[in-house]
């Protein structure tokens, strides 16, 4: 029986994960080189929605104090930078992605996977996030660096999308975003480039958005939850880019050949979940095993669709660079979405892919994912009748994760899914 | 008993139990008024009553309030005015309202929204997202748009058209409003011995429930009675309180703070009832004016974030102006923009040798002990140094 066994492997090590290594090995080095050669400027920006074609047009660096945050997090190095922020200030409460940057920004930047540079600018892409205006100010404190304030208008209209004024406000500043790069690099825009980075966007969403599709299948050749992590940084980092257009190249091959081969991320499939809010990065992999062990794959997840939605047909049209850039902002992303788009999300992912049951990882630092998922839980376990688990701990304070507790409750819930499919006659 | 003090007896109950049941009764008596709640911090109450309607403070729930349902909705580490401003819904105490709006002041306010839109389909729920750029070309263009196409959703709910007539009128009643305030916050300003903060909260509370016009009679009356009073100054020390502005602390742990030896000369309390440092001008658009007094002449707060200045300068030129001695911060718990604005606050603070306490509370709580006495050991470090 699954409950007793142990782990299953779940590590997949194909050609897409050596490709990864290598150009965010490179993305990195860059990093490196222009903290500390000073070859290249650096535009710090957050993941969710972010205008990293813009970026690319100038040939500066897009920095993400998110990736920062997370990597030291995977890399285990994240608490002391933690501390050191509680001890100038920050609270218990504050998001933890914040002091673990912060922490990190105000020594010599050196990390287990780069140097951070200093930013030429801090282009606070505000997309959903409050805590994003806060962290940004803060960083712009820290270093008297140039900020702008990139304001886009949450998603607040019944009908889910944004109105005209909205958009022709995002483009009108992203245009005053162009002066800005146009007077730190000291080149103006070049369309053409431009217009190209904006094309190999598009092709490169519609490659990740066909990968995403790829879960729809039994077996899910991969889990859209542990393993879309893998090719999110190069979604954010390198959208636009030739490098980055091959990687979802070769990623889509190599998972199309997995759905021929009817193979998934575990020797056996036995529970489709979809799953909401940001990993646990400091435990990423003790977590995955908590639902490996049971044969529990996930289809779906909110959280591969902070930084763009385009599983549901968005696409960047180089015709219109910058409206589209504006789109993807304010409408093609999942943190711009009021909470209730969110349970719509949901919803089709659990009836398009497929998915029997729900679980919720609830993170104290996140609140713009978590307040109100006791919400969420009771609207699809009392209007939709769908098992679901809320859980908590934390996307970055390793202090939040509580193994035995997590264990037992996942368990527990699987445990009580697996008697259901026994009555139900072993179909779930 | 003077006509002050009748106020302020006529007015604690309720503050410190039900506020919204005044307009509870308020409503039994005009059944066909129309009440719309507003979520702190700041709303363009005008908007609403320019549509004929009564904009109404929903500032969450006090220390009376069990919260027996919506601790399941909204987690353990979200501030307690989400949670009671949900369950004040959930109980039925909004049911008076004919609509409710929310700001984009933080996360957890923005998805209490979206989860009063789901759960109380009855109510139109609305959502005003602010500009957080304050250096664009285009930010003020932005907001009258958004501020437009509010007008037009409170036009549905009023039944009638909203002119610009209408929107003038109003402006110039909270623009009476607003000075009738500021001219009670000088008095605290400069002589705090005729004024306490307690009083002038509950002042400044009333009119954040009750329609303006009796609000304003109200403070009228008040400030002359105040400005009669000359009392003598006891030994306390000055500061400036702040980060108060969503979630509020109960009367009496704000009268526990004078009373453990200092006057507050100024605070940021209801701080978006008092938004803006002039008028807003009633020439022209009326609309435009409402949407540029927002991006030009309001005040600082924690959830507005102007990369013109670093808020703590403001703190400091505050504290400067009014000649306080020292800083006191006063922060919800798990409130996200005030504890982030410590950080900044504290180093800016300690680099210009301004002495400040920082303090954390919660609406509902009922223990005042530990507030006072560290506010009693900080004063006396600043008498006897
Ligand atoms: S609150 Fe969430 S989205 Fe915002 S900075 Fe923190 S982790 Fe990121
Ligand atoms: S108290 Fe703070 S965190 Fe809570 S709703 Fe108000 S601004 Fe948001």
């Amino acid at each position: 029986m699954a409950q007793t066994g142990t782990a299953e492997k779940t590590q997949y090590q194909g050609q897409m994960h050596l490709l990864q290594k290598e150009i965010m090995g490179r993305y990195f080095e860059r990093l490196t080189r222009a903290a500390e050669q000073g070859d290249g400027k650096a535009v710090y920006m957050l993941i969710s929605g972010n205008p990293v074609e813009l970026v690319h047009a100038f040939d500066m660096i897009p920095v993400y104090p998110e990736i920062n945050a997370l990597q030291l997090a995977v890399k285990k190095v994240a608490l002391p930078f933690i501390q050191k922020a509680e001890e100038i200030g920050y609270s218990m409460d504050n998001c933890a992605y914040v002091k673990a940057d912060v922490g990190m920004f105000l020594g010599d930047r050196k990390t287990p996977f780069a140097t951070i540079p200093l930013p030429s600018l801090i282009l606070c892409n505000y997309v959903g996030c409050n805590v994003y205006l806060q962290w940004f100010e803060h960083l712009a404190e820290n270093c008297n660096g140039e900020i702008y304030n990139l304001d886009v208008p949450f998603l607040r209209e019944p009908s889910g999308v944004p109105s005209q004024q909205d958009v022709e406000y995002v483009v009108r500043q992203l245009e005053e975003v162009i002066e800005a790069c146009e007077r730190l690099t000291g080149k103006k825009l070049d369309w053409a480039k431009f217009r190209k980075i904006v094309a190999l966007s598009g092709e490169t969403g519609e490659l990740w958005s066909k990968i995403k599709a790829l879960t729809k299948n039994v077996p899910s050749p991969y889990d859209a939850y542990f393993d879309s992590v893998t090719m999110m940084a190069p979604l954010y980092c390198l959208r636009g880019t030739e490098d980055g257009l091959r990687f979802f190249e070769t990623a889509l091959t190599e998972m199309e050949e997995k759905v021929r081969m009817g193979t998934g991320p575990l020797p056996e499939e036995r529970f489709r979940f979809v799953i909401e809010g940001p990993p646990p990065w400091p435990y990423l992999k003790t977590f995955r095993d908590m639902f490996s062990k049971w044969g529990a794959v996930a289809v779906a997840s909110t959280y591969s669709t902070v930084g763009g939605l385009w599983e549901f047909g968005f696409k960047h049209d180089a015709n219109r660079p910058l409206e589209s850039i504006a789109q993807h902002m304010l409408q093609w992303n999942v943190t711009n979405r009021n909470f209730l788009q969110r349970y719509e999300q949901i919803k089709r992912y659990v009836n398009e892919w497929s998915a029997n049951a729900l679980v919720i990882h609830s993170v104290k630092s996140c609140r713009l994912f978590s307040a109100g998922q006791g919400d969420m839980r009771e609207y699809f376990t009392k209007e939709l009748d769908l098992p679901t688990l809320l859980i908590e701990s934390d996307i970055e304070d390793p202090r939040y994760f509580s193994e035995a507790q997590l264990k037992n409750r996942i368990d527990a819930f699987f445990e009580s899914l697996e008697h259901k499919k026994l009555v139900r006659g072993g179909t779930a | 008993m003077t006509n002050l003090e009748k106020v302020i007896s006529r007015y604690r109950e309720p503050l410190e139990t039900y506020p919204l049941d005044l307009m509870v009764e308020w409503k039994k008596n005009h059944p066909s008024r129309k009440l719309i709640g507003c979520y702190p911090v700041y709303t363009p109450a005008e908007l609403i009553h320019a549509g004929g309607m009564i904009p109404v403070g929903v500032i969450g729930g006090g220390n009376r309030l069990e919260i027996a349902h919506a601790d399941s909705r909204f987690q353990s580490f979200v501030c307690s005015i989400v949670k009671s401003t949900l369950e004040l819904g959930m109980v039925g105490r909004l049911d008076f309202l004919d609509g409710i709006v929310f700001h984009s002041i933080c996360d957890p306010a923005r998805n209490l929204g979206s989860v009063f839109k789901r759960n109380f389909p009855r109510l139109m729920v609305e959502y005003i997202h602010f500009p957080q750029n304050m250096t664009s070309r285009h930010t003020v263009d932005y907001l009258t748009a958004e501020y437009r196409r509010l007008k037009t959703s409170y036009e549905q709910v009023a039944g009638r058209p909203i002119t610009d007539d209408d929107i003038r009128q109003s402006l110039s009643v909270y623009n009476q409003q607003r000075k009738l305030l500021r001219e009670l916050y000088a008095i605290r300003a400069e002589k705090p011995q005729n004024l306490s903060t307690v009083e002038s909260y509950i002042l400044t509370r009333i009119g954040t429930i009750l329609p303006a016009e009796e609000h304003i009679a109200i403070l009228e009356e008040s400030l002359g009675e105040i400005r009669q009073r000359n009392e003598k100054p006891k030994d306390r020390i000055k500061v400036v309180l702040e980060g108060s502005f969503c979630e509020q602390p109960p009367l009496e742990l704000i009268e526990g703070l004078e009373a453990a030896g200092c006057y507050i000369l100024d605070d940021d309390f209801l701080v978006g009832y008092r938004f803006f440092t002039q008028d807003v001008p009633l020439e022209g658009d009326p609309i435009r004016n409402l949407a540029e007094s927002y991006i030009n002449r309001s005040v600082f707060s924690g959830v507005k974030h102007d990369s013109r200045e670093p808020k703590s300068k403001h703190l400091i030129d505050r504290f400067k102006e009014t000649g306080a001695a020292a800083v006191m911060i006063l922060a919800a718990k798990f409130c996200e923009p005030a504890l982030f604005d410590y950080a900044l606050y504290k180093r800016a603070l300690e680099t210009a040798g301004i002495p400040h306490l920082y303090l954390e509370f919660e609406e509902k709580m009922w223990i005042f002990d530990k507030a006072r006495s560290e506010v009693e050991t900080f004063v006396e470090s600043m008498l006897f140094d």
